[in-house]
């Protein structure tokens, strides 16, 4: 495998990353600050994918749509929140699976009552539609670039808000230490829905920008859900650094995984083995790092409870 | 007026015995069991449109009999579909059974409708398994051989010159099949044969190294939403300018141009249908279902439509003596030679396949606009099953 | 008790009442809602007893399944072999997959569980040998001998039934006895019972091989339930499909695995198989995600709970 190739799926491991980070971010804010295992976080980027695909369809214009999806989805995880999610902070995180788990059929039939049953169209918008040349001679997708970008930006914007604002400081302290937070008087009930709030809506913008380049089903969520609990459990639960470099981690694992070990085991079986073994073993790989890291750091890399 | 409770209740009560009691004769009572829900739900209900039109357009009778069509949704879940099909069996007592699109769910229910001695018409999913070795007077097929796109498709790259192929499929069973009946008809260089995850996500890895091994082609089995990602990302990629994409037709038709567009503008794919054929049969079945269905069909919805054409050929053939093994099936043999189908004209082997044209159409738009599938050849001429040959049926 | 006696009557009953009526169909449906009632009992054990949040119990399931399927493709169809083989192969899962997870707490026993389990679905899912995502048909039942042909419907009814008696049976004897009040302690506060002395990572871990064992049971029959092994029995919406049992049913109540079954399969039959819902049943999840919310919302100690609060109101 020439450089090139190998730099280029470096690239490609820190871009499955960061489509990773969008959901695992709202993800671990909502279990690291509500202590709420929420099944239907897919189900919000579902919906997001949809109402995106829905409004740029009316709209005509993607970078128009983009900001209203986000808004559209956040106000429908406000709903939720307020009306039934909200009564679940209180019980305890199997009651949590149940609920959020019955959310997720429900949204899946709500879903194909209004949409149909069959995968719609997104399409990126016209201006990123093919490929830009990198320095190297690469031909990299101009879209994944622009996940990159907006990967990062909101990386460092929550980095911003969680670090700098009033706002991520009571989070940081609800994360830490609920009963304390609240001792000390913070109107958690506001706090709560707020979370929820940009959490639905990194759901949104997770949903939005990865629709162009995934199938927009019903379903989609689960699929991915579990992959952003993955990475929210290696990287620490209520850690926005720690959803970072777990993105990261699990994206490039993945990536690199399913680049090299079909070539590595070329070489040492012989070609039905390796073409039967290789694919298995990139399959499991990310379990298998997540269960290494357990072992080694059972909470996480970067736990947000001391 | 709305009825009492308790009133509504004993009616329900009373509907629900009849129902339970053993259906009256002179009629036919299909078990139509598919993918309906999830997201490879496009193909099931694009059968059953199609299924249904027919049955609309024949006054909701087929052979002669008022039929009702007991529909089912197996969810793409194999023990799912196992449930069901014992429930339309035993409990609802179907005469036939037809609908199933995915192999898996065929291979896990086929035991239990061939030992019931029911017949069952395939729409789509005709395993090698039940063609070949274990083929049964039982099954009978209205779609074609699993391989039978591939080995198009295979023919096709040899016959455009393409010197280097490369491949990419599911790491499952039905995938290394897929790869298995393009290599048969295809003789140039196999670049790679890749097998990716199921439900993979991003392919980003996979098409970076299509582009270092620079093949002029790349053949693709990806089903449902597999296929829709790998698309979108494909031509994203910037990889179609100098690949020549070319598919299997249900991984290329109007499910996935709806969910798709505009980026899969020129790629080739195989059929045994095409929205343009020149047969009156045709005309009349894309007309109606148009307008219909407000949407072009796809050559699932063929299938559906095929389907029920022969069964209604069949069962009038047979006058309606469903349960008699051998009547049914020699009328069923029969039956492609004495209607028209959409798909043009077509026998059936002796292992229940047919033997049919297979076809190479692109994507591109036609004169309204529209994306569309048009035919600019034929590639294989009443070509039969591979397995027939291991078939031991007469 | 006597709940428990009118409940067992009535299972003896239905299977007859159903042939009287011609109803085959539902005396298999029957057997299904007692296996699974079996598997969801073994989850409860860990999950509400041990207060381990185990989401890989599929692992076990599906390993028994597939024993036995595997076993009946070579020829074993000897339900004396495959069956006990079943048991061992899924607590020797148990065992190695307890041994590793039990080291971890909370979310992270959640995740890992979760993870060994969507290990054995890759793997199985691109095994050609044994079908992989086709699955594998079985050539039959198991033979069992004394004549018991397990082809015949009432025949196999009331061979799980016995079966799920059984094991029901050894749940009930393992959770009122010591072992069974200890892991009730450790579950309650687990650094008290350890600062008593109970060695509680072994206490944890034979709870996790019990509980594994009884399901890898509850998969051989599964496998012959359908006559049908599939990767999909390993997959982690089967997990997550026990789970709704038991929390649906009662965590940490005994009947909360039973019930929960009972519940779930049945309001499922009956939304999806009802003639009079027409091509609304198609979206029957919708419903019973809005029951199930309710339950949740509503019935917050599960059904089991709902009852037992009724009855001492």
């Amino acid at each position: 495998m020439s450089t090139i190739l190998l730099l280029e799926q470096t690239l490609n491991g820190v871009q499955f990353g960061l489509m990773l980070f969008l959901l695992a971010a709202g993800l671990t804010l909502v279990f690291g600050i509500m202590d709420m295992i929420n099944l239907a976080h897919g189900s919000l980027y579902m919906i997001g994918a949809y109402l995106m695909a829905s409004i740029a369809g009316v709209t005509g214009s993607f970078w128009v749509a983009l900001p209203l999806a986000l808004v559209a989805t956040a106000l429908v995880g406000v709903a939720l929140e307020v009306t039934i999610l909200r009564r679940l902070y209180e019980r305890d995180h199997m009651t949590q699976v149940l609920a959020t788990f019955a959310l997720i059929l429900i949204a899946n039939e709500v879903v194909r009552l209004i949409w149909g049953s069959q995968p719609i169209m997104l399409n990126g918008p016209a201006g990123l539609a093919g490929p830009v040349e990198l320095p190297g001679g690469i031909q990299y997708a101009s879209y994944r670039l622009a996940i990159i970008g907006v990967g990062l930006l909101v990386a460092v914007l929550l980095y911003l808000l969680v670090t700098k604002t009033r706002v991520g400081m009571l989070v940081r302290a609800g994360a830490s230490n609920r009963e304390m937070a609240v001792a000390m008087g913070v109107d958690i009930r506001r706090l709560f829905t707020a979370v929820f709030a940009i959490g639905a809506a990194l759901c949104g913008l997770a949903g939005a920008m990865l629709g162009p380049i995934l199938a927009v089903q019903v379903g989609m969520g689960e699929n991915i859900l579990i992959l952003a609990f993955v990475v929210i459990v290696i990287g620490g639960i209520g850690s926005i650094r720690g959803a970072f470099v777990g993105a990261l981690l699990v994206g490039l694992v993945d990536t690199m995984g399913r680049a090299l070990l079909p070539l590595f085991f070329a070489t040492l079986f012989p070609p039905m083995v390796a073409s039967n073994l290789g694919p298995s073993l990139s399959a499991i790989l990310i379990y298998v790092l997540m269960a290494t890291v357990l072992f080694f750091r059972p909470q996480g890399l970067f736990p947000a409870r001391g | 007026m709305k009825l009492p409770m308790k009133l509504r209740l004993a009616a329900f009560a009373a509907a629900a015995t009849v129902a339970f009691a053993a259906q009256a004769a002179n009629e036919l009572k299909i078990g139509f069991l598919s993918t309906l829900s999830g997201p490879a739900s496009a193909l099931g209900i694009e059968v059953r449109d199609g299924f249904n039109l027919a049955l609309k357009l024949a006054g909701g009778k087929l052979g002669g009999l008022p039929t009702e069509v007991v529909i089912a949704d197996d969810q793409l879940n194999p023990e799912v579909g196992k449930q069901l099909t014992e429930r339309l069996i035993k409990r609802d007592r179907v005469n036939l059974m037809t609908g199933i699109i995915f192999s898996n769910v065929m291979l896990a229910v086929w035991p239990t409708i061939e030992e019931s001695k029911t017949f069952y018409i395939a729409p789509n999913s005709t395993p090698t398994r039940i063609s070949g070795e274990g083929c049964s007077p039982y099954f009978f097929s209205a779609s074609w051989p699993n391989e039978g796109h591939h080995e198009a498709a295979g023919h096709f790259a040899q016959s455009k010159g393409y010197k280097n192929a490369y491949l990419i499929a599911p790491n499952y069973p039905a995938g290394k099949d897929a790869l298995t009946g393009f290599k048969r008809s295809y003789k140039g260089n196999i670049v790679n044969e890749m097998y990716t995850k199921v439900n993979q996500l991003d392919y980003s890895a996979e098409l970076a190294q299509i582009r270092a091994a620079k093949p002029d082609t790349l053949y693709a089995f990806l089903p449902g939403g597999m296929g829709i990602n790998f698309i979108k990302q494909f031509v994203a990629s910037g990889l179609s300018k100098d690949i020549q994409l070319v598919l299997p037709g249900f991984s290329a038709d109007q499910d996935v141009i709806r969910a798709v567009g505009e980026p899969m503008l020129g790629l080739f794919d195989t059929s045994q249908w095409a929205y343009d054929l020149d047969n009156d049969a045709n005309r009349k079945f894309v007309a109606e279902f148009e307008k219909t269905y407000n949407r072009l069909p796809t050559l699932y919805a063929e299938q559906g439509y095929t389907t029920a054409l022969i069964i209604d050929q069949a069962v009038k053939a047979a006058k309606g003596r469903v349960e008699d093994m051998k009547t049914f099936r020699a009328s069923l043999m029969r039956a492609p030679t004495q209607v028209k189908t959409p798909r043009g004209d077509w026998k059936a082997a002796h292992n229940g396949t047919p033997i049919q044209d297979y076809y190479v159409r692109v994507v591109s738009k036609d004169d309204k606009g529209r994306i569309v599938n048009k035919k600019i050849g034929t590639v294989m001429n009443a070509h039969t099953d591979f397995w027939a040959k291991d078939c031991k049926l007469k | 008790m006597k709940a428990a006696l009118a409940l067992l009557a009535a299972a003896c009953v239905f299977p007859l009442a159903m042939h009287g009526l011609d109803q085959h169909f539902y005396i298999g449906f029957g057997a299904r809602v007692l296996i699974y009632a079996m598997a969801a009992a073994s989850l409860n054990l860990v999950l509400g007893y041990g207060g381990m949040v185990s989401f890989g119990h599929a692992a076990f399931f599906g390993a028994g399944a597939y024993v036995t399927g595997i076993l009946a493709a070579e020829g074993l169809r000897s339900a004396w072999i495959a069956w006990p083989a079943a048991v061992a192969v899924a607590a020797l899962a148990a065992l190695v997959i307890g041994a590793i997870s039990l080291r971890t707490r909370g979310v992270y026993f959640i995740m890992i569980t979760l993870a060994f389990a969507q290990m054995m679905y890759y793997v199985f899912v691109s095994l050609k040998a044994y079908g992989g995502d086709d699955g594998l048909s079985l050539p039959g039942r198991s033979t069992l001998g004394f004549g018991l042909e397990l082809k015949n419907p009432l025949t196999w009814y009331y061979v799980v039934l016995v079966l799920v008696v059984a094991s029901l049976y050894l749940l009930h004897r393992i959770v009122h006895s010591r072992f069974g009040r200890v892991i009730q302690a450790i579950r309650e506060n687990e650094t008290r019972a350890e600062a008593i002395g109970y060695p509680v990572y072994r206490y944890k871990l034979a709870c996790f091989v019990v509980s594994g064992a009884i399901a890898g049971l509850a998969g051989a029959l599964i496998a012959n339930q359908s006559s049908y092994v599939g990767p999909g029995l390993l997959h982690w919406v089967q997990s997550g499909t026990l789970m709704i049992m038991v929390i649906l049913g009662g965590v940490g109540r005994f009947w909360g695995g039973p019930i929960g079954a009972l519940v779930l399969l049945t309001l499922e039959e009956t939304i999806s198989g009802s003639d009079w819902l027409g091509p609304y049943a198609l979206h029957w999840q919708l419903p019973v995600g809005v029951i199930l919310l309710a339950i949740v919302l509503y019935a917050p100690q599960g059904i089991a709970g709902a009852i037992r609060k009724r009855r001492h109101a």
